[in-house]
């Protein structure tokens, strides 16, 4: 039973080839009678309606022209996909017609004022975007939210100095370019929110935010058009977008989603460009929207890894096609080959090394030790100029005699570290307290020494003797001459674990001081690097590792953190240590250069770092939180700029009436959807007209579901602190799906009312009245994004007054 | 030898008698068959045999027993607990194999390997899950048959079922995963059966029976285990899509499809939630007194048991009305549960980082009951702080004043830096030292989960949050614990950044009663004497079993280290293990391990034919069919059932952030075994070309059975625990290097 799924999709194959041979012709011809007539609203019915009439009485079951037109041209990129070479050389003059049908070229004959209508619409959406996007973008001259960081990490890349975040660099790159190329210096602080820009050049950086935001409508446009053909469905879903006063504030400020989601959207349009070349493999412009796609899906992921759901999308639809072509016995293995590869090259060659050579670039232009040099290793840190380990030289291999420094490989734990402070009474024994302390000091100096020889190591007559894999030894704490020491008594906050102290008196203690070093991965009996091996310290009584469990010791640790043994032994990275700094007059220095991390060394820990950066922003008990189930009713916004009525406010809260019709259309969708497939499947035999807008509805509409539902539902999954903006990419794509479903639906409307003249009247109006009401809703929200001054919006006297439609809007 | 089914007659027989009663005896003889598949019958008694051997060895508490033993105690006393860790019908099943061996609870649960006392019934405890463990063989026969595969294959899957050696162990215990294996396995055969007598006799009394057995097994699973639930969801997806076919067989009509879709939803959706409700109201009605995990749940739900704080709170005056004195608990659990306090202690005049403070009485949240506790409700216009006659209601919306009882002072906020969040208000009792600091101490009441606008405020049945009228702050429990001068109580603040509901900023009245004296002293007197009034108040069962379902998935595991946690990495190669018990004197031990050979060549059949099936895919998406119509639906089924199995019920642990046990593999397991035999037939048949090949490939199978039974001799020591080993015997089963074998030192 189950796979007939397959048996479903060979009948399908071998069903389809034959349809162009049948309809295909006659729908373009058909459709090229209509468009002429009426530019700008492509609508079936209005003049055209006779002739559409006429072809139900000739044609019997092919009646389509009335609104299959549409769908026919939305079918002819499928079809060509399974066979386009029969296609071709059965019925060379539509693929000539098929290349006529393409925006991009001017169609000859009766085409040209279409085309020009659409370029003309498309200019007007442009020119709208830009005009809101760039409108009072200077306001307020103050920093605004995330512009805190955001900005200030563009300048880190102007200053050159090392930073962390936990995002992908390309979005601060470019943010950073931006504020080069428009001649603000990198001197600015970015504190806090409210910061006063004064003098500084702040608007490069908003103006190239605002400019890639604004972009996302024309994208939008094209995107729905090419999906559904529909002049209408396209200016729905650009009005959609360009009156959402979520979109416009979060287009104005110095932030990474502006150029995150220009990336997604670039990414969807040159796929969906593609999807309709799907006819002509090979040519030219497939080639050129393959590798655009290739090129956006890099800056996607590039700018935050939210852009992965974006690459999952395409994925997707990159391996349905090639399903398809490969299921398509009309062409040979080595042309599936050749499409293969060609994908594989375009999407996964040319993305992965665009990455990489953002990553190449951000290295190279961040060479100075900066704000972010802790968060890295002591091989990392050696790469940045300024930083105490640059161009520092160390003996290579630890002997015993070394005084060295141990750090905790786990981000922000710190170096081992003990002090002359006991453990106080009733807390394990009440012997000396060992931590791990964040910054250097001479109190992390430990000395290593054999087991049971107090024979000072350092004597010239001894030779060097190295530490080796395996070895049985003794730290000494340099300052105090005190054994790292381990027992059964409990650690001080972690219960299960075992207490670690300083013992002894000047280096004699007793048998709980021996620790056994391993490295990890390696042999027996290697000797151990400095910086780059990554050890372990087994005590040999009890068993167990030392570790750190990264708590925070009370007043009396000096809030340092809880240094313990621990007798699970799990790789974790809490109980993996390395040497970082090393004395040994016995010793050759040689220079940290040579230790320097390679360049995929160097990719690899910065991308662990920045996932581990991004696990630790966990949402704190008792904190208010956004839920990802409060974003798409719109249920809170985030205050951007003030709070109190004497502010400028500015708040990021989505236009209301266009995020609860996109609410209502995914619904809709959802229902109709499945009406239709249910009907498809009981083989109801629907109207070609229906046929036509159903296919529209189910292909170009289902893709855009796909699209929401990858960028919003993921975020259930996730553990760390999420906000509002997290799903403006998701609305994007919900933005979208609401214009395909409501001039679908009005159109099947239309078609199922006799009347040719109310028809046409109830989807030109239906129409009409969505882009008016919500270029109203933006009317009336607008202070929203542009600001607000004067008393909040509880207060009667505030123009805002009666907007607060939810309580827990607070504006 | 009867190769029909054994459980086929069953359904079969009391058909027939049901249909003699109603269409008159009189008229045929009565007559019944039965044909009894002997294969079966031998299978279930060697899975008895293997499971119930020597249950009561030994008799001492064996790794989580400790754990689960410990539930079982609080259902034979009748006490109610809260265990996040799943649903309550696995503890419930556990819990009535105590009943039925009269077991009263009296048994402390706090060390592994702890003797138990005469007074445990060991054998009835261990009965259910072993029994569990048992029937999953035979049952692992009936779904292979089911699914049509050979007879050879369907024993190679029991037999594999039944030399598994971490199978066995598991079920030997009062342990959960047999029963959830179990119920798995049952929901797959019934699932199966269902669908074979969809072709013949749709909607036939056996159709109904096994289409309703589905839906109640896969509820029965998740209600023993929320892992059920991957099960679950892989039998309503293999559902969806048959159904999906369903509707588009256009021989039969629209209502015919409509009914069948109906009866699908019916069976598999609603009566599983009806199913997984039931375990809760059964939970719910069994325990009916008050325990040790009351202070998790609100106070509502804590007045509906018995003791505890019920019997605090019965007979309290419902409303709150001005003048009542009232504790006012924190909705929120985290980090404990606590009641807004205060006392005579003020914050400290500058604080170690330097800030200031406003030298006021202190404000707290206090886990513990107290005197302290008591706050009067007072109306900011007049002075009184008793109850008038007749009581005047606090309605939803009212401002008031919250006046501390022992030392009548006044709540307050004000724009002063909270001492841990210096983002939100400090809370104050205010102290007028005549600076410019006037009294803020006016809150408006906003009761959370009101019916209509002008609701009175409730006893424990109100969530209300308390919204400060100048400065529009919400009294909030920071969470964070104060250093020593606020004597490590809890927090509180006023917040005024965000305005989202959250627990933390609700707040209900658990002690209540209307203040009668007028005296200061007297007063005082009055809050140390008990509450007692009479009204008893009830709270739905969908209520209780919302808040119930809720904390459970909330309620946090503290320290989460275990010594024989493992990845799931681990699993699939059998890298680790879990000691489950030592003999106190011997070296005696029962481990958690597998059967090696049987993980190993499950984990590459299940390769083996993930790589088989894309193979076979392509070569039908280029129309190259090697595999007869009918076989390669078999064996997609088989692969979706049994390779998804696996599939659903593994990979979701990557993606879990908890503590996890090798016996959390044993349901993917169970899987991969049943895909086993699948695979083999599968080679057998379409691979082998000859017949010599043929031949040739069931000796090696034999062989490797042969040495999965031998590997099963060797580790049965440790899986049934009954044989002291010397240490190199010991030191020689330790195969792999991860393997923690305890061996003595002497």
């Amino acid at each position: 039973m189950l796979c007939a799924t397959g048996r479903l999709l060979a009948a399908e194959s071998t069903a389809l080839p034959a349809q162009p041979r049948g309809r295909g012709p006659r729908r373009c011809r058909r459709r090229e009678l209509h468009f002429p007539g009426h530019p700008e609203l492509p609508l079936c019915r209005t003049a055209s309606v006779p002739t559409g009439r006429r072809a139900i009485l000739r044609r019997g079951r092919m009646p389509s022209a009335v609104c299959g037109g549409l769908a026919g041209s939305e079918l002819r990129p499928r079809r060509g996909r399974y066979g386009p070479q029969a296609a071709r050389a059965a019925v060379p003059e539509e693929a000539a017609e098929a290349a006529a049908q393409s925006p991009k070229r001017p169609a000859p004959g009766s085409r040209p004022s279409e085309a020009a209508c659409r370029w003309v619409l498309l200019a007007l959406v442009t020119l709208l975007a830009f005009a809101t996007r760039f409108h009072r973008l200077d306001q307020p001259p103050h920093v605004c939210w995330d512009e805190t960081h955001f900005g200030k990490m563009g300048s880190y890349y102007i200053n050159r100095t090392f930073f962390f975040d936990v995002h992908p660099p390309l979005g601060k790159m470019l943010i950073g370019l931006a504020g080069y190329l428009s001649g603000y210096d990198g001197t600015f602080m970015f504190q806090k929110p409210g910061d006063r820009y004064e003098h500084h050049n702040y608007m490069g950086m908003r103006g190239f935010c605002a400019f890639l935001g604004s972009l996302l409508i024309p994208f939008a446009y094209l995107t729905v058009l090419e999906l559904s053909k529909s002049l209408p469905a396209a200016l729905l879903s650009a009005a959609l977008l360009t009156f959402d006063t979520g979109c416009l504030t979060l287009s104005q400020y110095i932030l990474l989603d502006p150029i995150l989601m220009f990336f997604i959207m670039a990414a969807m349009l040159s796929m969906v460009k593609y999807n309709s070349c799907a006819d002509r493999p090979f040519s030219a412009p497939w080639w050129f929207w393959l590798s655009l796609t290739g090129i956006n899906l890099a800056g996607a992921i590039g700018v935050k890894f939210v852009g992965l759901f974006i690459i999952l999308h395409v994925g997707w639809n990159t391996v349905s096609d090639l399903w398809h072509l490969f299921g398509d016995l009309s062409l040979s293995l080595v042309t599936v080959g050749k499409h293969l590869t060609a994908r594989i090259l375009c999407l996964i060659v040319l993305p992965l090394a665009l990455y990489t050579a953002i990553y190449a670039v951000h290295f190279a232009v961040l060479n100075q030790s900066g704000p972010g040099d802790g968060f890295f290793s002591s091989a990392f840190q050696a790469r940045l100029s300024g930083n105490t380990l640059h161009n520092a030289s160390v003996p290579e291999y630890l002997a015993f005699g070394s005084v060295i420094t141990v750090k905790n490989l786990r981000m922000a734990i710190g170096y081992l570290h003990s002090h002359r402070h006991l453990y106080p009474e009733g807390i394990g024994a009440h012997q000396q307290q060992v931590t791990t302390y964040l910054h250097k000091d001479y109190n992390n100096l430990w000395i290593i020494k054999k087991q049971n020889t107090d024979s000072d190591p350092l004597d010239p007559s001894f030779p060097v003797e190295f530490v080796r894999h395996g070895d049985i030894i003794r730290l000494e704490h340099k300052e105090t001459s005190r054994n790292l020491h381990s027992h059964y008594h409990e650690a001080p906050l972690t219960r299960k674990h075992y207490q670690v102290t300083g013992y002894g008196i000047n280096g004699t203690g007793d048998s709980n001081d021996f620790w056994r070093i391993e490295v990890i991965n390696r042999k027996f009996g290697n000797r151990i690097k400095v910086l780059r091996s990554r050890i372990r310290f087994i005590h040999l009584v009890t068993g167990c590792v030392l570790g750190s469990s990264g708590k925070v010791l009370p007043k009396w640790g000096w809030e340092q953190l809880e240094v313990t043994c621990t007798p699970y032994l799990k790789e974790t990275l809490n109980s993996i240590w390395n040497v970082e700094d090393h004395i040994n007059p016995k010793l050759p220095n040689i220079s940290l250069d040579v230790l320097q991390p390679s360049f995929p060394e160097i990719l690899l820990e910065s991308h662990m770092v920045m996932i581990r950066g991004n696990n630790g922003l966990k949402p704190k008990d008792n904190e208010f939180t956004s839920k990802p189930w409060h974003w798409p009713i719109n249920y809170q916004g985030l205050r951007f700029s003030g709070i109190n009525d004497t502010d400028f406010r500015v708040y990021l809260l989505g236009n209301p009436v266009v995020w609860w019709l996109n609410l209502l259309s995914i619904a809709l969708y959802l229902l109709s959807g499945s009406i239709i497939a249910v009907a498809v499947q009981r083989g109801a035999h629907l109207p070609g007209e229906v046929e036509g807008l159903s296919q529209v509805l189910l292909r170009g509409g289902g893709q855009l579901l796909l699209g929401w539902a990858l960028h919003y539902f993921p975020f259930f999954l996730m553990g760390r602190v999420l906000y509002f903006h997290h799903y403006f990419p998701a609305m994007l794509f919900s933005s979208m799906l609401t214009g395909i479903l409501w001039d679908t639906l009005l159109r099947l409307c239309a078609c199922g009312l006799a009347a040719s003249s109310l028809a046409s009247g109830v989807h030109m109006g239906g129409v009409l009245s969505l882009l008016l009401g919500t270029a109203y809703s933006f009317y009336l929200f607008h202070p929203l994004a542009y600001g607000m001054v004067g008393p909040l919006a509880q207060d009667p006297q505030s123009p805002m007054a009666g907007l607060r439609w939810l309580e827990s809007w607070d504006f | 030898v009867a190769t029909r089914l054994l459980s086929r007659s069953f359904p079969g027989t009391p058909r027939g008698w049901l249909f003699c009663k109603m269409l008159g005896f009189l008229q045929r003889p009565v007559v019944v068959t039965a044909d009894v598949n002997l294969t079966v019958v031998a299978l279930t008694a060697a899975g008895l045999l293997s499971r119930l051997w020597r249950l009561t060895y030994p008799r001492a508490v064996v790794f989580d027993e400790v754990y689960y033993g410990q539930y079982i105690s609080f259902y034979m006393k009748r006490v109610f607990f809260l265990d996040g860790s799943g649903p309550p019908f696995g503890h419930m099943l556990l819990a009535l194999g105590g009943y039925l061996g009269g077991f009263d609870g009296n048994f402390v649960w706090n060390r592994i390997g702890a003797e138990y006392s005469s007074n445990v019934p060991v054998w009835s405890l261990r009965l259910l899950p072993a029994l569990a463990g048992a029937l999953s063989v035979p049952m692992a026969y009936q779904i292979l048959w089911e699914l049509r595969f050979s007879h050879c294959a369907a024993m190679g899957a029991a037999l594999l079922m039944l030399i598994e050696n971490a199978l066995i162990t598991q079920a030997r215990l009062m342990l959960l995963e047999s029963l959830l294996i179990f119920f798995n396995l049952l929901a797959v055969l019934s699932y199966l059966k269902f669908s074979n007598s969809q072709k013949h006799r749709p909607f036939s009394p056996s159709w109904w029976l096994w289409l309703t057995l589905t839906g109640v097994a896969c509820s029965c699973a998740v209600g023993i285990k929320y892992m059920g639930i991957f099960t679950y969801l892989l039998v309503l997806g293999v559902a969806a899509v048959h159904t999906w076919h369903l509707i588009g067989d256009r021989a039969l009509s629209n209502v015919c499809v409509l009914c069948h879709v109906l009866a699908r939803a019916v069976a598999l959706v609603v009566v599983p939630a009806v199913t997984y409700l039931l375990f809760f109201y059964v939970h719910l009605t069994l325990l009916c007194r008050s325990g040790p995990h009351d202070q998790i749940m609100s106070s509502a739900f804590q007045a509906s048991l018995e003791g505890g704080l019920a019997r605090i709170t019965q007979g309290q005056p419902l409303e709150v009305a001005y003048g009542s004195q009232v504790t006012l608990k924190s909705a929120s659990g985290k980090p404990v549960p606590c009641w807004l306090h205060s006392h005579p202690s003020t914050y400290p005049l500058s604080y170690e980082n330097g800030r200031g403070s406003s030298h006021q009485q202190q404000v707290t949240c206090y886990p513990f009951k107290d005197v302290n506790n008591w706050w009067i409700v007072k109306d900011p216009g007049r002075h009184q702080l008793e109850v008038s006659n007749p009581p005047r209601p606090v309605r939803h919306g009212d401002v008031v004043q919250l006046v501390h009882g022992m030392t009548s002072r006044l709540l307050n906020t004000h724009d002063v830096a909270a001492p841990l969040n210096p983002h939100a208000q400090e809370v104050s009792c205010y102290i007028d030292y005549n600076i410019s600091m006037p009294a803020q101490s006016l809150w408006r009441l906003d009761i959370v989960n009101r019916e209509s606008d002008a609701e009175i405020w409730k006893t424990i049945l109100s969530e209300v949050r308390l919204v400060h009228l100048n400065t529009s702050a919400i009294l909030k429990l920071s969470g964070a614990h104060l250093p020593d001068w606020g004597f490590r109580q809890l927090e509180v603040v006023g917040e005024k950044l965000s305005r989202g509901y959250h627990e933390s900023a609700v707040w209900a009245v658990e002690e209540h009663r209307y203040g009668r004296s007028q005296e200061q002293k007297e007063r005082e007197l009055e809050l140390h004497s008990p509450t007692h009034v009479d009204v008893s108040r009830n709270l739905s069962f969908m209520a209780r079993f919302s808040e119930l379902q809720w904390r459970m998935l909330t309620v946090r595991s503290d320290d989460s280290e275990h010594k024989y946690s493992s990845t799931p990495l681990d699993w699939v190669t059998l890298d680790t293990n879990i000691a489950y018990w030592l003999h106190p004197r011997t070296s005696a031990q029962i481990h958690l391990l597998g059967n090696v050979v049987i993980w190993a060549s499950a984990g590459l059949a299940t390769a083996l034919y993930a790589l088989l099936f894309c193979w076979y895919l392509l070569r039908r998406r280029r129309r190259v069919c090697e595999l007869p119509e009918d076989s390669w639906l078999r064996w997609v089924l088989a692969g979706a059932l049994c390779a998804g199995g696996w599939a659903t019920n593994y990979l979701p642990f990557f993606l879990m952030e908890k503590t996890l046990f090798l016996y959390h593999y044993l349901p993917a397991l169970t899987f991969q075994i049943l895909l086993l035999p699948v695979v083999l037939q599968h080679i057998g048949e379409h691979l082998c070309r000859s017949q010599l090949h043929r031949s040739l490939f069931g000796a090696l199978v034999v062989a490797w059975y042969s040495a999965a039974c031998h590997v099963f001799n060797m580790l049965r020591p440790l899986t049934y625990g009954d044989k002291s080993l010397s240490p190199s015997d010991l030191q020689a089963l330790r195969w792999k290097e991860s393997w923690d074998i305890l061996i003595r030192k002497h």
